[in-house]
């Protein structure tokens, strides 16, 4: 195809840029999706005393722990057994060993989670045998627990990692399910950037008095209390609960497509009674979850929660005029997206450009349906595999009022003149966001505010005097 | 410099206690390495041989990168009319994804591309039937929707190297078909032992891919070229602009707010000055030998080392420059006198330790001695002995000096020596203010910045005592103390 040279950079804004963009097949212009080890690192941080172990570069190790550590402000430990270019001829068991036995005797962890970057993946080492090695050479005592994933950056994206690594502590570690099975329910939150989101299903899971474990649960270990002690291994899912993990009365996961794998392992192979909501974010999705775990447990709902479920209705018909009507870009992880789209479409918020770079086609059918079942969802269109060149584009020719999405989304934002609301990961721009749930009836009432606020924010700076009103 | 009073005699003490602690809970293999990077400055340093730029220990926590970090994320990305293509999977070019603070000026998309990633994101096919004819499409679609960019680097990731595909011959037949410098980086993280062999292989591709591809003007007397100084928040400008108050003439800058051409063109210059030793030196001396271009590494932290600085830079050059760099130091010292008076009675006696890269460790001493504040141990991520060599006669006797210091070292040394204030990275950030001491981040300024030059010493004084003064850490300890606490209500 031949262009004409363009002659400003106001070309990038064109109909004809747009049609080029989305031309492209092979390129991939800012992505918002991350690699597997991320989301097993993020897996691993939820197992009270668990030590990420990193087989691979220790290049990746620094750039996970860098990555988290920008988003939630907080200490994130992890090693890596530091292969290089030896390693890459003879593979890296050497490595793994004395990395194991380093690990284990500078920061005593009470358990390890070993996943893999993709060197180890390219070269194909075993870390199993070499971890029975690691054992035989006494690098670790013989019953030290270590859980083992493969996660090879080359397949999937974070999500896909996180669940890999959930479902390789479900393989190593849990013991094998017995006839007579404890009343335990086991809630999988799925991949999310929020300890708020974490800690507020456990306020509502207690508020029913349900006998539960939530697993993987980092919400103590990305958001310690500052004590001036620093604890490595301050919480998580203890290990106890992870051994009787397959011994569960049932499982609930949160999301579907960060836990996938480990949905299929617990319903399919092992069989336990298995249910899956979508994320419980927007006042239905809400319901949705309680009445699952009312079901499950045969709890019933206090009147506490159903008069939280009335103060954030009450918030939502407050505000509902600053969303009625508004027109919205979304983008991130899958599960979120569902959960914000269907919280959108209950205020009459209007989503247009709903994208997905790590969405399967799956995803985009569940969108759509979503979508189509509300008259405020006709005009949203789903993207998956596009990346963050081509939401700009979307932007610059078919305008919002808003943007929801991580703060990469910053830059495409400003380009087209609209606010950024910061959703989902990672945020690295704004302190405090994920201190704040966005699921549960809290999680409605705070999603209401940001985004109501940030419009009337800009009501307000923009306003010329005679409209700049005390009311609004 | 030297100090052999009782008060560093008991500083050398206290770091050689710590030390020995450090490494009695090591196992023996491990603890054998690690002694070798460990030291304590005393009298006449004989025991300041440090090991350095080898392997780090498996299983530690070191705070090391790899040589993509050191080519895409430091040498290469600050270049901003160029797209850097991460190729190989999605993670390292997302993880380096404007989060080194190199500011630089454009049209972002247009002639600025610092903030983007731009990826092969490679699949499994990718990986089974090797992505040479990925990498051309990719080439051509960044040509098509990219016509201001001045050149393609490609920034190979592990799998590239070790799936043996050719990347030199597809940037060759590429550069010819679309008319663009194309530029292969063997950067692999696998490569080396940290991100300094990053730093070299991305400094050896400018020099057989970039510099001297085209002439430029021949340099004027008072032309300069400022190599290492990669314009964190602002840095390279502020250097910048103290240089050419002197009189001088900055016509490249390596690499912050860079364009290719002032790469192509690099040797075009009288002078070079050195700010980052570390990760610059080698084309600084390629320079040197191949178009007899001198170089000089200069320090613009703290009025007393940019007073240095400049005294050293004008005496390379005639009377002109040399009047005009006593007038700019004159100029700005009574402001720097002002800063120093407000700052050092909040700021005198505390102690700093320091944990960075490049040259920071060393360069930066001078700006917290201005202050009155001392430091009390320092080290390099990836540093060579030629950088302790230039560190130990920089420090006072008991300074503990590390190098790629782990995790489980820092939290010990720390506890250890109790300093008023730790400098380090992201990594150590929140260890450090979760154990209640002070921190600033030293790679990012903590998203301050500009800390060099005249300009950057108010705010780097700021910062340091906001982060030691906040009123915030008198708060950590609850007034109802251990007794009061309901152990059982935190269940």
């Amino acid at each position: 195809m031949s262009i004409p040279a363009p002659l400003t950079a106001d070309w990038l804004k064109t109909e004809e840029y747009r049609e080029l963009n989305f031309a492209r097949r092979d390129l991939v212009i800012n992505p918002a999706k991350a690699c597997q080890p991320l989301g097993a690192l993020v897996c691993a941080l939820g197992f009270d005393g668990c030590l990420p172990f990193i087989h691979g570069s220790q290049g990746c190790a620094a750039y996970f722990r860098n990555s988290l550590s920008r988003h939630y402000r907080e200490p994130i430990s992890a090693v890596s057994d530091s292969m290089t270019e030896d390693a890459a001829v003879f593979g890296g068991q050497n490595n793994l060993i004395e990395g194991l036995r380093n690990a284990h005797t500078l920061y005593k962890p009470k358990m390890m989670a070993i996943f893999t970057t993709c060197m180890a993946e390219v070269i194909g080492d075993d870390i199993k045998a070499y971890l029975e090695n690691a054992r035989k050479q006494n690098a670790l005592p013989e019953d030290f627990p270590v859980a083992l994933a493969h996660t090879p950056s080359f397949k999937g994206s974070h999500i896909t990692g996180y669940d890999n690594m959930l479902k390789g502590f479900l393989e190593t570690l849990a013991e094998p399910r017995r006839h007579s099975t404890h009343l335990r329910l086991y809630v999988v939150p799925g991949f999310d950037p929020y300890p708020a989101n974490l800690r507020e299903y456990k306020r509502l899971l207690n508020y029913l008095g349900v006998t539960y474990t939530l697993m993987p649960d980092y919400s103590d270990v990305v958001d310690a209390p500052n004590t001036g002690e620093f604890k490595m291994f301050p919480g998580g899912t203890p290990f106890s609960a992870l051994r009787e993990a397959l011994n569960a009365s049932g499982y609930l996961f949160l999301q579907t497509y960060s836990t996938q794998a480990s949905l299929k392992f617990v319903k399919n192979v092992q069989k336990i009674p298995t249910e899956a909501v979508p994320i419980p974010l927007g006042i239905r999705n809400t319901d949705r979850f309680l009445t699952t775990v009312a079901d499950m447990t045969g709890r019933r709902i206090p009147a506490e929660i159903t008069a939280e479920r009335g103060r954030a209705l009450d918030a939502a018909t407050d505000a509902h005029p600053y969303l009625h009507g508004k027109r919205f870009a979304l983008f991130g992880d899958p599960d979120i997206l569902l959960g914000l789209t269907s919280f959108l479409l209950e205020m009459g918020g209007v989503p247009v450009h709903i994208l997905s770079s790590n969405g399967s086609q799956a995803f985009a059918k569940e969108m759509e349906d979503l979508l189509h079942a509300s008259p405020y969802g006709r005009e949203g269109k789903v993207y998956v595999g596009k990346d963050l060149w081509h939401l700009r584009s979307l932007l610059l020719s078919e305008p919002v009022d808003m943007l929801l999405g991580d703060s990469h989304g910053k830059y495409a934002a400003r380009d087209a003149g609209i606010p950024l609301v910061r959703v989902g990961f990672p945020v690295t721009d704004r302190v405090n966001v994920h201190r704040y749930p966005i699921v549960g009836y809290a999680g409605v009432i705070n999603l209401i505010s940001l985004i109501a606020n940030t419009f009337l924010e800009d009501k307000d700076r923009n306003a010329d005097e005679a409209h700049f009103e005390l009311l609004r | 410099m030297e100090n052999t009073g009782p008060a560093a005699v008991a500083q050398i003490e206290l770091s050689q206690k710590a030390v020995e602690e450090v490494l009695n809970l090591y196992p023996e293999k491990a603890r054998k390495n690690r002694s070798q990077h460990l030291t304590v400055k005393d009298g006449d340093c004989a025991g300041c041989q440090l090991k350095s730029n080898v392997k780090s220990v498996p299983g530690v926590m070191t705070s090391r990168g790899c040589a993509y970090a050191g080519s895409k994320g430091v040498v290469w990305g600050p270049v901003k009319d160029v797209i850097h293509l991460s190729h190989g999977p999605v993670g390292c070019g997302y993880y380096s994804w404007a989060t080194r603070r190199n500011l630089a000026e454009g049209t972002i998309g247009w002639d600025n591309f610092v903030p983007f990633q731009f990826t092969s994101d490679f699949q499994e096919n990718d990986i089974v039937y090797g992505g040479d004819k990925k990498l051309e499409r990719i080439l051509r679609e960044i040509a098509q929707l990219f016509p201001r960019a001045q050149g393609i680097s490609i920034q190979s990731e592990c799998p590239v190297g070790l799936i043996g595909d050719d990347i030199e011959s597809v940037a060759r037949r590429l550069a010819k078909e679309l008319g663009l410098p194309i530029i292969p980086v063997r950067c692999e993280g696998f490569r080396g032992i940290s991100q300094s062999l990053g730093h070299h292989i991305a400094n050896d591709s400018i020099r057989d891919h970039v510099l001297a591809k085209k002439q430029g003007e021949p340099p004027g007397p008072y032309d300069v070229g400022l190599i290492g100084d990669y314009n964190i928040g602002g840095d390279a400008w502020a250097t910048k602009k103290l240089l050419e108050e002197s009189g001088l003439k900055v016509r490249h800058v390596w690499t912050g707010d860079s364009s290719l051409e002032m790469l192509q063109t690099g040797h075009r210059v009288q002078l070079n000055l050195i700010h980052c030793y570390r990760s610059m030196n080698y084309i600084a001396r390629h320079m040197e030998e191949t178009y007899g271009i001198p170089w000089l590494e200069v320090n613009f932290f703290g009025p007393t080392k940019i007073r240095e600085s400049l005294r050293q830079i004008a005496a390379r050059f005639d009377r002109t420059i040399q009047e005009r760099a006593e007038e700019v130091i004159a100029k700005h010292e009574p402001e720097m006198s002002r800063i120093i008076a407000a700052y050092r009675p909040r700021l005198e006696g505390k102690k700093v330790l320091l944990y960075v890269g490049g040259l920071r460790p060393r360069h930066i001493i001078g700006a917290y001695e201005d202050l009155g504040m001392q430091v009390i141990g320092t080290g390099y991520e990836f540093a060579h002995g030629d950088d302790y060599e230039r560190t130990v006669p920089r420090v006072q006797d008991g300074t503990l000096i590390y190098d790629d210091l782990s995790a489980f070292e820092m939290e010990n040394f720390v506890d250890g020596l109790r300093p008023d204030l730790v400098g380090a990275g992201i990594k150590e950030k929140y260890v450090i203010e979760k154990m209640g001491i002070p921190f600033r981040q030293m790679h990012s300024w903590d998203y301050s910045g500009p800390y060099h030059g005249y300009e950057g010493f108010p705010i780097f004084a700021r910062d340091m005592d906001m982060a030691i003064n906040s009123p915030v850490w008198s708060l950590l300890a609850s007034p109802w103390g251990e007794k009061l606490v309901d152990k059982n209500r935190l269940d």
